[in-house]
């Protein structure tokens, strides 16, 4: 059985990069409409909230508030993508288009897959990411340079996010399911993590909660760096999205070759 | 190189408490065309996945290509082209990028994959639809692209699964000589039919599935005659209960088969004689062929 499971491990170190090329390759073809859609929503929201809501808010930590949710856009719009692009089309290509199975007749195994996945929707969470932290920086609601240290973070949180996605994916029978995906962990993490309002409005207990939040962790990053203040815990928040790529994505190659490979 | 393509030996699966496959045994030597036959749920198309190492026996072993599976499952299936049941050609792509994709997952570089794709379109009969978007294509166009997919890695070993199910007779007669192209070039063919003309027509040798059990094995030829042995004349058109009755002391077998009589005559004037005169009738007699040895071993008849 342990032999079973190094057979479904990634072979090598680049045999994902050929599911990668193959996701790029199709998304090139609907690339602007992929882009303008997947940037409409976060930036409209910057701004409704951002100029609605900080008229009435004012300063928050020190800062307007449109400059201090934009830092939590980064981050959710990353966490979205990743997110989306696992469960759904991810799941698309895995269940109703078997092209995972046509991949699993060559020399790829399950685990090059998955990682091809993973890194396709980290890069979509990438581009997300540093679409709107471009748009917060040349407005003046995010410092230059220190800005740029968001970008390896914003990948890390997408990789992060698409291994949890993961899980949700090799398990749901069909997409009917996500939403409770959505709308029981992604949604409620966006309000626990402080993406829109400082962790210290929530209560005592839901602040440890926050602790344990990959979103948290990756907002506790970016703010800083967009702001341009000294970050604390930089190592703790850096180990703690590594777990949470890493350890999702082993449970998940474990249950697709449960559900693939009977 | 191994003489030996494939060995089951003693394989079993199951799936819940459905028994699939119970106890196969056989081997397929390189360069041979290995029919595996049988009605739906045989078991024909998980003794196709467990070639591929994509499901595990419960006992047993599989060895393929001298390594067993799944355990070296990347390894053989380095050497090994696949087609599926179904298809799953990736219908964003047009034709030539489908292979371009595919060729990347066995590490090819974009240039060792477009210096061959004009001859794997070329044996498709694809050449003009190398721009094409996949999902404008025929039935037969979608699975001779995907037989020209399974190329791409310049196969020792073909593993089909049902290759021409769904597929009209043109389309099918045109698969069927591909095959036979890429049988006489040396390759290794294992093919899973419930067409008993495909059977006859591409392997050299055949196991007969039935429950998950080989009932059983040997050349198209030799079957029919172990099993049959004689002309066989099929009657319609009247009562089949009593034209058997009446027929049955001068045959050497008869069966019937929904509204047909099948029997099986050394000496067909006989019967021809006994139902002389009668009116209604029509008959078709004919050489043997394997749907009679199948109707034989199982007593159940093929869908066509």
């Amino acid at each position: 059985m342990a032999d079973d499971f190094t057979a479904v491990l990634p072979a090598n170190a680049w045999n994902w990069a050929a599911v990668w090329r193959r996701n790029y390759l199709a998304w090139r073809k609907v690339a602007l409409a992929s882009i303008l859609g997947s940037l409409a929503d976060p930036i409209i929201s910057l701004f409704a909230l951002g100029t609605g809501l900080g008229l009435m808010v004012g300063r928050v930590e020190g800062t307007s508030y449109i400059a201090f949710l934009a830092a939590g856009m980064v981050a959710t719009s990353a966490m979205v993508a990743s997110t989306f692009e696992t469960i759904y089309a991810a799941f698309s290509r895995m269940h109703d288009r078997r092209i995972w199975e046509a991949i699993l007749y060559t020399q790829l195994t399950l685990g090059d897959i998955v990682l091809g996945e993973l890194a396709w929707a980290a890069t979509k969470a990438f581009l997300a990411g540093t679409a709107i932290a471009a748009v917060a920086a040349a407005l003046g609601y995010a410092a230059w340079p220190s800005v740029l240290y968001v970008l390896p973070v914003i990948g890390l949180t997408g990789f992060a996010f698409a291994s949890l996605a993961m899980i949700v994916t090799s398990l749901s029978p069909s997409y009917d399911y996500f939403v409770f995906y959505q709308t029981l962990v992604i949604t409620p993490m966006m309000f626990l993590s402080g993406a829109v309002f400082p962790l210290t409005q929530l209560p005592g207990g839901l602040q440890r909660v926050a602790r344990f939040l990959p979103l948290a962790h990756s907002i506790d990053l970016i703010r800083p760096a967009m702001l341009d203040r000294p970050a604390a815990g930089i190592g703790l928040h850096i180990g703690a999205l590594c777990i949470y790529a890493v350890l999702p994505f082993f449970l998940s190659m474990a249950l697709f070759r449960r559900r693939l490979m009977r | 190189m191994s003489k030996v393509a494939i060995e089951f030996a003693g394989v079993k699966k199951s799936f819940g408490n459905k028994l699939v496959v119970n106890g196969v045994s056989f081997t397929v030597a390189s360069g041979e065309c290995f029919g595996l036959l049988g009605p739906n749920g045989a078991g024909k198309s998980t003794l196709a996945r467990m070639v591929l190492g994509m499901t595990r026996p419960d006992a047993g072993k599989v060895t393929v290509l001298g390594v067993p599976m799944p355990a070296r499952g990347r390894l053989a299936r380095k050497g090994i082209g696949v087609v599926p049941q179904f298809d799953n050609l990736d219908l964003e792509f047009t034709v030539r990028e489908n292979l371009l994709v595919f060729g990347r997952y066995f590490g090819m570089s974009t240039r060792a994959i477009e210096a061959i794709i004009p001859s794997l379109l070329e044996f498709a009969r694809l050449e003009s639809k190398a721009h094409a978007r996949v999902a404008d294509l025929s039935g037969g166009m979608k699975r001779r692209l995907t037989l020209a997919r399974a190329l791409i890695n310049d196969p020792q070993l073909l593993v089909m699964d049902e290759p021409t199910t769904g597929l009209d007779p043109h389309a099918r007669h045109l698969i069927w000589e591909r095959l036979r192209f890429l049988l006489a070039r040396g390759k290794t063919i294992i093919l899973t039919t419930h067409f008993m003309e495909e059977a006859e027509r591409l392997c050299d040798r055949l196991c007969v599935l039935d429950h998950g059990c080989n009932i059983a094995e040997g050349s198209p030829h030799a079957l029919i005659e172990e099993h049959i042995g004689c002309p066989v004349i099929e009657i319609f058109g009247g009562n089949p209960q009593e034209l058997s009755s009446l027929i049955r002391p001068y045959v050497q077998r008869v069966e019937v088969s929904g509204e047909t009589v099948f029997c099986y005559a050394p000496d067909p004037e006989q019967v021809r004689a006994q139902l002389r005169g009668r009116s209604g009738l029509r008959f078709l007699q004919r050489p043997p062929n394997l749907e009679d040895v199948f109707l034989r071993l199982t007593g159940l008849e093929l869908e066509k």
